[in-house]
């Protein structure tokens, strides 16, 4: 075992599968001599080498569009856009295309690839550079979307991309790259569409996603010293494939269910599941599920403001007292 | 533009120049299909049996044909909805395209995809694409694969003259001239881009053609009325590209006889200007073409009566042909086949 930063996983997990195998290619601006804008990709250039690792100009629709190219006659490219908001100008490609193509075509052709993002808020960088747009991809037919909350998960979940058969959406999130974990030596493979139980509790279930989590665990470690309350905390790691087993299973031991998103409020993913869990274990829940989200407004710069706009550690446990005790 | 028979042999003028008299039949042929075709998918809306939406080639057969005729197998196409053309010329049977129009079961996505989305990857035919500007991007990543892997093939891009003002033409252009990948631009130059003429919405004369320098690529602006002019720009093209020249961007002047889809009468288009056109009708031009090689009117008669003869059976089959099973509503949206987004 050895600590690693969130951001250094990403760039051992990409070399990891480019070093397994040569029809892994990956594409971004910036991505090569300068090793990303977050450093989250250094070293690749230096180790692969510039016909595998490859600079491209700002040109986010010619970068999907390639990847899905690639992809379809052969390739399995890594593609990079730099902040998740940037999929507003390439939506196309992922809503419409690599999407879609799988189906319209009958199953002719195939689009084996993963794009990368900085996505999530904390950097003070305002509406264009902050958001987490989990939701935007999560409810497109056709797509896998996975978000890790720790360096170990970074490598294990991309690999498990990586070598996936359908186009993947892999969201890092950008205030968790400096963050450390005990990752193991060697090749690390994870599966998507599992969740963990990072906690384990007997008086509520609280779901949460990439930098969700650890506030979520610190809100949970807050609530049993002070109020005695045991929440078990489950790290929702993949929204499509989705774990629903796990969470099901979970619910019916606790039978209070709260989700923490970071997304905005309305269809958020805390939505679906509320939906899945009301459908399908109502007669568990012992009081109405709660979603603890970013509110619907676009995040703003200003420290102070950004930081009461996200679920903190403090909101967190006092909605889940709140609701436990009333 | 007007082309020159040469090396006359045989008594005949020219039937062994560069195109020679076996092409010749073929893209005649083909032409004439593609006409055919489009003009029985036409009749097949007004008789209800095409459903949705259908946007036709018909005028604008010397492009496809011309194209098709100068790849070689392994080559890829990237069509947009106006596909249909492109789609048979690549050799895909017409049943199976009509069958697709008509929704049915033996269409070539089992009526998954429909009239825009024509695709047949063992054809090379690698998809049409109904966002204007999309496969652009998506044909570089595929040359962008020959070029790592050493693979010698050719991806061609097909479009309109409205795609030349859709920010993807331009990430595309540059990406492909910065990379020199080994990939081909067309753009059918219809002189419309929906129902909107193009010279008013563009800031260049020739939409394709005029923005070719921002990309440091040659000017060409070629006849796309004429296959065989067709044939040599194109042939040109592949040939620089599978040298490893880059890219190439070639704007074909043509026309389109029909409206922008099924639901355009075109009455915008200026009184006379559709005859003008017509007058310079492709097939027309072909089949002068043949004559001035001394290929015989009977040659050219069993051509099209052997193309009508395909397509009557073709039209039959289609309209016996099954609706697709409902069970086929939720399969390969994933690679495992089905549609599970959960456990």
């Amino acid at each position: 075992m050895a600590e690693l930063t969130y951001r250094d996983a990403v760039a051992r997990g990409i070399a990891q599968e480019m070093a397994r195998d040569p029809d892994v290619v990956f594409l971004g601006e910036d991505v090569a001599k300068a090793g990303g804008v977050f450093k989250a990709t250094v070293g690749l250039l230096e180790q692969f080498g510039p016909v595998r690792v490859r600079d491209t100009p700002i040109s986010e629709q010619a970068i999907l569009g390639a990847a899905m190219g690639a992809a379809m006659t052969g390739l399995k490219p890594i593609a990079e856009i730099m902040f998740s908001d940037f999929f507003a100008v390439c939506f196309d490609y992922i809503a419409n295309e690599f999407a879609k193509s799988r189906y319209m075509s009958n199953g002719q052709l195939k689009c084996p690839l993963v794009v990368r993002t900085g996505n999530g808020a904390g950097s003070r960088f305002g509406a264009q550079h902050s958001q987490s747009v989990e939701n935007w991809c999560m409810m497109i037919p056709g797509l896998k979307v996975v978000a890790p909350s720790t360096p170990r998960d970074v490598i294990g979940l991309l690999a498990a991309a990586v070598r996936d058969p359908d186009p993947v959406i892999f969201l890092e999130h950008k205030s968790l790259y400096p963050t450390k974990g005990e990752v193991p030596e060697g090749e690390i493979v994870d599966a998507l569409g599992s969740a963990r139980i990072v906690r384990r509790g007997k008086d509520a279930t609280i779901l949460a996603l990439a930098l969700m989590v650890p506030r979520a665990l610190e809100a949970a470690e807050t609530l049993k010293v002070q109020h005695g309350i045991d929440c078990e905390v489950i790290d929702v790691r993949s929204l499509v494939p989705l774990d629903t087993q796990t969470i099901l299973g979970s619910v019916g031991r606790t039978h209070r269910l709260f989700t923490v998103e970071e997304n905005p409020r309305l269809c958020g993913w805390g939505a679906e599941i509320v939906s899945i869990v009301a459908d399908e274990a109502f007669y568990e829940l012992d009081g109405p599920p709660v979603r603890i989200t970013t509110p619907h407004i676009p995040l703003p710069a200003a420290d102070i403001l950004e930081d009461m706009a996200l679920p903190t550690v403090p909101r967190i446990a006092e909605r889940v007292r709140k609701s436990l005790q009333s | 533009m007007q082309d020159k028979p040469t090396n006359p042999t045989d008594g005949r003028p020219g039937i062994n120049d560069d195109i020679g008299e076996q092409l010749r039949l073929r893209m005649y042929r083909m032409q004439f299909e593609l006409r055919e075709a489009e003009q029985r998918a036409f009749d097949l809306f007004l008789q209800n049996l095409v459903k949705g939406t259908s946007h036709l080639s018909l005028g604008q057969e010397a492009v496809a044909t011309g194209f098709a005729a100068a790849m070689k197998p392994g080559d890829l196409s990237f069509c947009t909805y106006r596909g249909h053309a492109h789609t048979l010329a690549r050799g895909v049977p017409v049943e199976k395209v009509l069958g697709e129009l008509m929704q049915r079961d033996n269409g070539l996505m089992r009526g998954k995809g429909g009239s825009m989305h024509l695709t047949s990857a063992e054809h090379g035919v690698m998809g049409s694409y109904a966002i204007i500007g999309a496969h652009l991007p998506i044909a570089c990543g595929a040359a962008w694969r020959a070029q790592y892997k050493g693979d010698k093939d050719v991806s061609v891009c097909f479009f309109g003259d409205g795609t030349t003002n859709i920010g993807a033409f331009h990430e595309a252009l540059n990406f492909a001239a910065v990379w020199k990948l080994p990939v081909i631009f067309v753009c059918e130059n219809n002189l419309y881009m929906e129902y909107t003429p193009i010279g008013d919405v563009t800031a260049v004369a020739h939409p394709a053609a005029d923005r070719a320098a921002s990309y440091g690529l040659e000017r060409i602006l070629i006849d796309g009325n004429d296959a065989d002019v067709v044939y040599r720009a194109a042939a040109s093209a592949y040939e620089k590209a599978r040298a490893g020249g880059g890219p190439s961007l070639i704007e074909c002047l043509t026309y389109r006889y029909s409206g922008h889809s099924r639901a355009d009468p075109a009455k915008y288009r200026p009184e006379g200007e559709l005859e003008r056109w017509k007058e310079r009708d492709p097939i027309k031009i072909y089949r002068e073409r043949l004559k001035q090689f001394g290929i015989g009117d009977q040659v050219v008669l069993d051509i099209e009566t052997q193309v009508r003869r395909e397509l009557d059976e073709a039209t039959e089959k289609c309209k016996a042909a099954a609706m697709p099973p409902l069970d086929i509503l939720s399969t390969d949206v994933y690679a495992d086949g089905g549609f599970a987004w959960r456990n």
